[in-house]
C-alpha cells in the first residue's frame, strides 16, 4: 500500500511535465499539424527555461532574487523558445508546404542540439555547475495546500503533495476542453483539423488557425520541459535527462484520443508506468521492460479503438496534410 | 437587361497552364429565377461557378453585383455578396452535428447551440426543409448533408444559390423533395443557379438554360421555349470530322458478354443497373456516358476490382469458343485469361505506373510473378520498354528515366504500350487520350485499331463524342448506370448519341 501511494505520489511529478508536453501538443494536432518536434522542443525548454531563471537570479543577485519572480522568467523563456520552434515548423509547414513528418523529425533533431548547445554553454559561462540557489530550488516545488491537507492519509501524499505546476497542468487540460467544446474559436479550431476544405470554404482562415494552434502548443510543450528541469531534474542542467520525454508525450495524444481531459490520469498513468522501475521491483525483469509499458500501452489503445471503430474517437482527419486551395 | 439582375458576368476567362477553361463568359443571373447551367463534361460550368464562390480568380472579365463591380477574392467574400454554392462533393465536417456545421466560420456569432437550433428550424419550416440539427453528419443520409449544406448557406443570409449537380446523388424521391425546396426558395426571390447535364432535370425545373461548350458561352434561351433536342444540339455542337483510320474486321466473333449486371456502392447508390452487351474481338466498342454514369465501374467490374451485386460477365476463349464466367474470380486470373486494362485516372500516376520509377521498372510490375529465382529478371523488361520506346515514339532521355518527370502523353502511351504488349484478347481503355495533343492522340487511336484488327475486343471508354463516332464500331450508351441504348457507330449522329447520354431510351440496335 505505501508503495503505491509513494509511487502514485511520484508519478504525478513526472505526469506534469508530460501534461504539459501533451497538452501543447493536443492543441497543435487538432489544427491538422503534427508536430513531431515535441522531443526537440520540450528539450528546448528545460534548456532555456533554466536559462531564464538562472539569468534573473544573475542579475539581481542570489539574496534578493524572488521566487515568483524566477518562475515567471522560466515559463517565459521556455514558452518563447517553444513558440519559436511553433512558428518555424509552422512556416516550413503551412506556408512552404513541407512535409510535416520530416520537418517534425528535423526539428527533433534541430531543438535536441540547440539545447545541448545551450545547455554546455551555459556551463561553459560559469564554469561549473548551472543550478539555482536553494530557496529558488524551494520555490519551484512549492505545495499550494497547507500541511493539514497533505497528511491526510492516502489522499494527502498523492492529492495535495504536488508541486504547484501539477495543479496549473490540470488548470490547463480543463480550460482547453473547455476552449475545444464550449467556445466558437475551438469549433473553428477543430474544424480546420478535421477538414481544412470545409473550414476554408466557409471562411474560416485555415492558416491563420494552424499557425496561432502551432505556435501556442510548441510553447506549452516547451514548458513541460523547463518544469522537468527545474523539479525532478533539481534544478541543474544534464545534458541527456530529458531523452525521450518528448516521444511519450507525442505516444500520450494518441493514447488520450486527443482529448485533454483524458491526459490528466493519462499522464499520471505514463508518468506510473514510466517511474515504475524505481519503485516496484520484481526479480528477473529488467528495467528496460518496465520503460516500454507506456508504450506498449498507447499500442493496446490504438489496437482497441481502431477495433471499435467509433466515429468520435478518431484523430483529426486532416492530421498531418498540408491544404492548398486551388490544389484540388 | 431588366434591374432584377442579381448577378452579371461580363467576359469572364478563365486559364489553367495552357488550357483555356472559360473564354469570354458572358451571363445574367436573376433573382426569382431559377438557371440552369448545362454542359458537357469539361465544359466549364463549375469553374465558371467555382469563381463566383471565391475559389478561383478569373484571369479576364468583371463580375457585377448588383450592378457595382465587385471582387470576390475568397469564400467569404461571396458569402458577403449573399452567394452561396453548394458543392458536389460537400464540405461538412463529419464529426460535428448538423448545427456546429451550420455556425462554422461565422463572426458575429454568439457558441449558443440552441439559439442556432432555434434559427435552423425557422429556415427549415419557411422552405420545407427536414434536418434534426443535433445529428452528428457521419449518421447522416446523402440527402440529408446535402439538406445541410443548402441550410448552411441560406443561414448565412445567401440570396444567390448555386447547386453543382445537386441530384448526382440523389434518389428520384429525394430529387422531387429538393425541386419543391427549390421552387419554395425560388417564390421567396432567391437567385437559383443548377448545374447539371440532365436534361429532363432542367426542363422540371428551370426557367432559363445557359449552355456552355468546350468554355464557351453558347447561348442562353428559355426553357419554356426549347425541347431537350434542341438542348442538345447546342451542348453538342455540330460534329467535326477527324479522319481517323477505321478498317472493317471481316469476322467480329463475340468476346465478352454481359448479362444483367448490376453492382450497388458502399453508399447504397446503384451504379450499373442490368447492363447486358456483347462486345466482339475484332471491334472497338466505344462506352459513351456523362461523367459518374457507371462506365469506371463497368470497367472495374470486367477487371475484378469492383463488388458486383449481381449478374454475369462470360469470357468466350477464342477459337474454342468456351465459355467461362468472370464473376468472383479474382483480378489476377481474369489477367491471365488476356484481359487487360489501361485506365487512365485523373492523376495519371495514381493507377497504374510507379513515377519514381523508370520505364523499365514499371514494365516490371505487371511481370514480377514470372520466374522462380528470388532475383528479378531484367532482361525481358528491358527489352519491351526499348520495342515501346521506339515504336510508340515516346520522348524520354532513357528507359531509367522516372515516368513522372516525362509528359503526359509519353506517360500514356508507356501504360497503353504495356498493356497492349501482354496481348490481351480484351484491351479496356478509359480516357486513353485524355489531355494529350493531337499527333499522340492519333498515334494511340492507331495502336487501337491495331489491336481491333488483330482480332483483339477493344472497350474504349471516351470523353469527345467526335472521336467516339469516328474511332469505334459500336457505341454503347449509359446514362445513370443503364444501358441508354448501342448504336452502330457508322450510321448514328452525334446528337443522337449526344440525347442518349442524357436522357434513357434510345432505339436498340439489332
Amino acid at each position: 500500500m505505501n508503495t503505491l501511494i509513494a509511487l502514485l505520489a511520484a508519478a504525478g511529478s513526472f505526469g506534469t511535465v508530460l501534461m504539459f508536453g501533451t497538452l501543447g501538443e493536443i492543441l497543435t494536432e487538432k489544427s491538422g499539424s503534427l508536430n513531431l518536434g515535441v522531443e526537440g522542443i520540450m528539450y528546448m525548454g528545460g534548456a532555456f527555461g533554466l536559462a531564464g531563471a538562472y539569468a534573473y537570479e544573475a542579475a539581481v543577485g542570489v539574496g534578493a532574487s524572488n521566487g515568483i519572480v524566477a518562475i515567471l522568467f522560466a515559463i517565459l523563456a521556455s514558452f518563447a523558445v517553444g513558440a519559436i520552434a511553433g512558428l518555424l515548423f509552422s512556416f516550413i509547414t503551412v506556408t512552404l508546404r513541407a512535409n510535416q513528418n520530416v520537418t517534425g523529425l528535423a526539428l527533433t533533431i534541430f531543438g535536441t542540439g540547440v539545447a545541448k548547445f545551450a545547455g554546455e554553454y551555459m556551463r561553459h559561462l560559469v564554469g561549473g555547475f548551472v543550478t539555482l540557489s536553494n530557496p529558488l530550488k524551494e520555490a519551484f516545488s512549492f505545495v499550494p495546500f497547507p500541511q493539514f491537507m497533505r497528511n491526510i492519509p492516502f489522499v494527502g501524499p498523492i492529492l495535495f503533495s504536488q508541486p504547484f505546476f501539477f495543479y496549473l497542468a490540470i488548470i490547463l487540460a480543463v480550460a482547453m476542453h473547455l476552449f475545444f467544446q464550449k467556445t466558437k474559436t475551438g469549433l473553428y479550431l477543430r474544424a480546420v483539423g478535421e477538414s481544412p476544405v470545409t473550414a476554408d470554404a466557409a471562411g474560416i482562415n485555415m492558416t491563420k488557425y494552424r499557425y496561432v494552434a502551432t505556435i501556442i502548443g510548441g510553447g506549452i510543450s516547451a514548458v513541460g520541459g523547463m518544469v522537468y528541469v527545474m523539479t525532478t531534474g533539481g534544478c541543474t542542467w544534464n545534458e541527456s535527462s530529458l531523452g525521450g520525454i518528448g516521444w511519450l508525450a507525442v505516444a500520450l495524444v494518441i493514447f488520450c484520443m486527443w482529448r485533454p481531459l483524458n491526459a490528466i490520469w493519462g499522464a499520471i498513468l505514463f508518468g506510473a508506468l514510466k517511474i515504475m522501475y524505481l519503485r516496484v521491483l520484481l526479480p528477473f525483469f529488467p528495467t528496460e521492460l518496465y520503460k516500454m509499458l507506456p508504450y506498449v500501452v498507447t499500442l493496446i489503445v490504438l489496437v482497441v479503438t481502431s477495433m471499435r471503430n467509433s466515429r468520435d474517437k478518431q484523430p483529426p482527419a486532416a492530421l498531418g496534410l498540408n491544404y492548398f486551395r486551388e490544389d484540388r | 437587361m431588366q434591374d432584377n439582375s442579381a448577378i452579371e458576368l461580363r467576359g469572364i476567362t478563365k486559364r489553367f497552364g495552357k488550357v483555356v477553361a472559360n473564354d469570354g463568359i458572358s451571363l445574367n443571373i436573376r433573382k426569382g429565377e431559377i438557371l440552369s447551367l448545362l454542359g458537357e463534361n469539361g465544359s466549364g460550368k463549375t469553374t465558371l461557378m467555382n469563381m463566383l464562390s471565391g475559389i478561383y480568380q478569373p484571369d479576364e472579365g468583371e463580375i457585377y453585383a448588383d450592378g457595382k463591380r465587385v471582387t470576390i477574392r475568397s469564400p467569404k467574400d461571396a458569402y458577403s455578396l449573399g452567394i452561396g454554392m453548394i458543392h458536389q462533393h460537400y464540405h461538412l465536417v463529419d464529426v460535428f452535428t448538423a448545427a456546429q456545421n451550420i455556425i462554422l466560420g461565422l463572426e458575429d456569432e454568439k457558441m449558443d447551440i440552441s439559439k442556432t437550433n432555434e434559427e435552423v428550424k425557422k429556415i427549415c419550416d419557411k422552405y420545407g426543409f427536414d434536418i434534426n440539427p443535433e445529428m452528428k453528419v457521419y449518421d447522416m443520409s446523402v440527402s440529408q448533408k446535402q439538406t445541410v449544406e443548402i441550410v448552411k448557406v441560406l443561414y448565412r443570409g445567401a440570396d444567390i444559390l448555386i447547386l453543382d449537380e445537386p441530384t448526382a446523388v440523389l434518389t428520384p424521391q429525394e430529387t422531387d423533395k429538393l425541386f419543391a425546396v427549390l421552387r419554395n426558395m425560388k417564390a421567396d426571390g432567391k437567385a437559383i443557379v443548377i448545374i447539371t447535364h440532365k436534361l429532363a432535370e432542367v426542363m422540371a425545373i428551370s426557367d432559363n438554360v445557359a449552355v456552355l461548350r468546350k468554355g464557351k458561352y453558347i447561348g442562353t434561351v428559355k426553357t419554356s421555349e426549347t425541347n431537350p433536342q434542341k438542348l442538345t444540339d447546342m451542348m453538342v455542337g455540330h460534329a467535326v470530322t477527324l479522319n481517323i483510320d477505321r478498317p472493317k474486321y471481316d469476322n467480329p466473333q463475340p468476346r465478352i458478354e454481359i448479362k444483367g449486371l448490376t453492382c450497388v456502392d458502399a453508399e447504397g447508390i446503384t451504379r450499373l443497373d442490368d447492363v447486358s452487351f456483347t462486345a466482339n474481338g475484332g471491334e472497338i466498342l466505344g462506352v459513351a456516358a456523362i461523367a459518374g454514369s457507371g462506365q469506371k465501374e463497368l470497367l472495374e467490374c470486367m477487371t475484378g476490382l469492383y463488388p458486383i451485386k449481381s449478374g454475369s460477365i462470360e469470357y468466350i476463349t477464342p477459337d474454342s469458343g468456351e465459355r467461362k464466367e468472370l464473376v468472383g474470380l479474382a483480378p489476377m486470373k481474369i489477367r491471365q485469361l488476356g484481359v487487360g486494362m489501361a485506365f487512365v485516372p485523373e492523376d495519371r500516376l495514381g493507377m497504374g505506373l510507379v513515377g519514381s520509377m523508370g520505364m523499365t521498372n514499371n514494365m516490371m510490375l505487371r511481370s514480377w510473378k514470372n520466374g522462380k529465382s528470388i532475383f528479378f529478371n531484367k532482361k525481358d523488361p528491358e527489352a519491351l520498354a526499348n520495342r515501346i520506346w521506339n515504336d510508340l515514339e515516346v520522348v524520354t532521355p532513357s528507359t531509367d528515366f522516372p515516368v513522372r518527370r516525362m509528359s503526359g502523353g509519353n506517360i500514356q502511351k508507356v501504360l497503353v504500350g504495356r498493356e497492349i504488349a501482354s496481348e490481351p484478347n480484351v484491351l479496356l481503355t478509359a480516357y486513353a487520350v485524355r489531355g494529350l495533343d493531337i499527333n499522340t492522340s492519333y498515334a494511340i487511336y492507331n495502336l487501337l485499331t491495331e489491336q481491333k484488327m488483330k482480332g483483339v475486343a477493344v472497350i474504349y471508354v471516351g470523353e469527345e463524342l467526335d472521336v467516339l463516332l469516328e474511332l469505334c464500331d459500336r457505341i454503347l450508351v449509359l446514362c445513370g448506370g443503364k444501358v441508354s441504348g448501342i448504336v452502330d457507330a457508322r450510321n448514328t449522329t452525334k446528337e443522337e448519341v449526344g440525347f442518349m447520354m442524357t436522357s434513357l431510351g434510345g432505339k436498340e440496335e439489332k
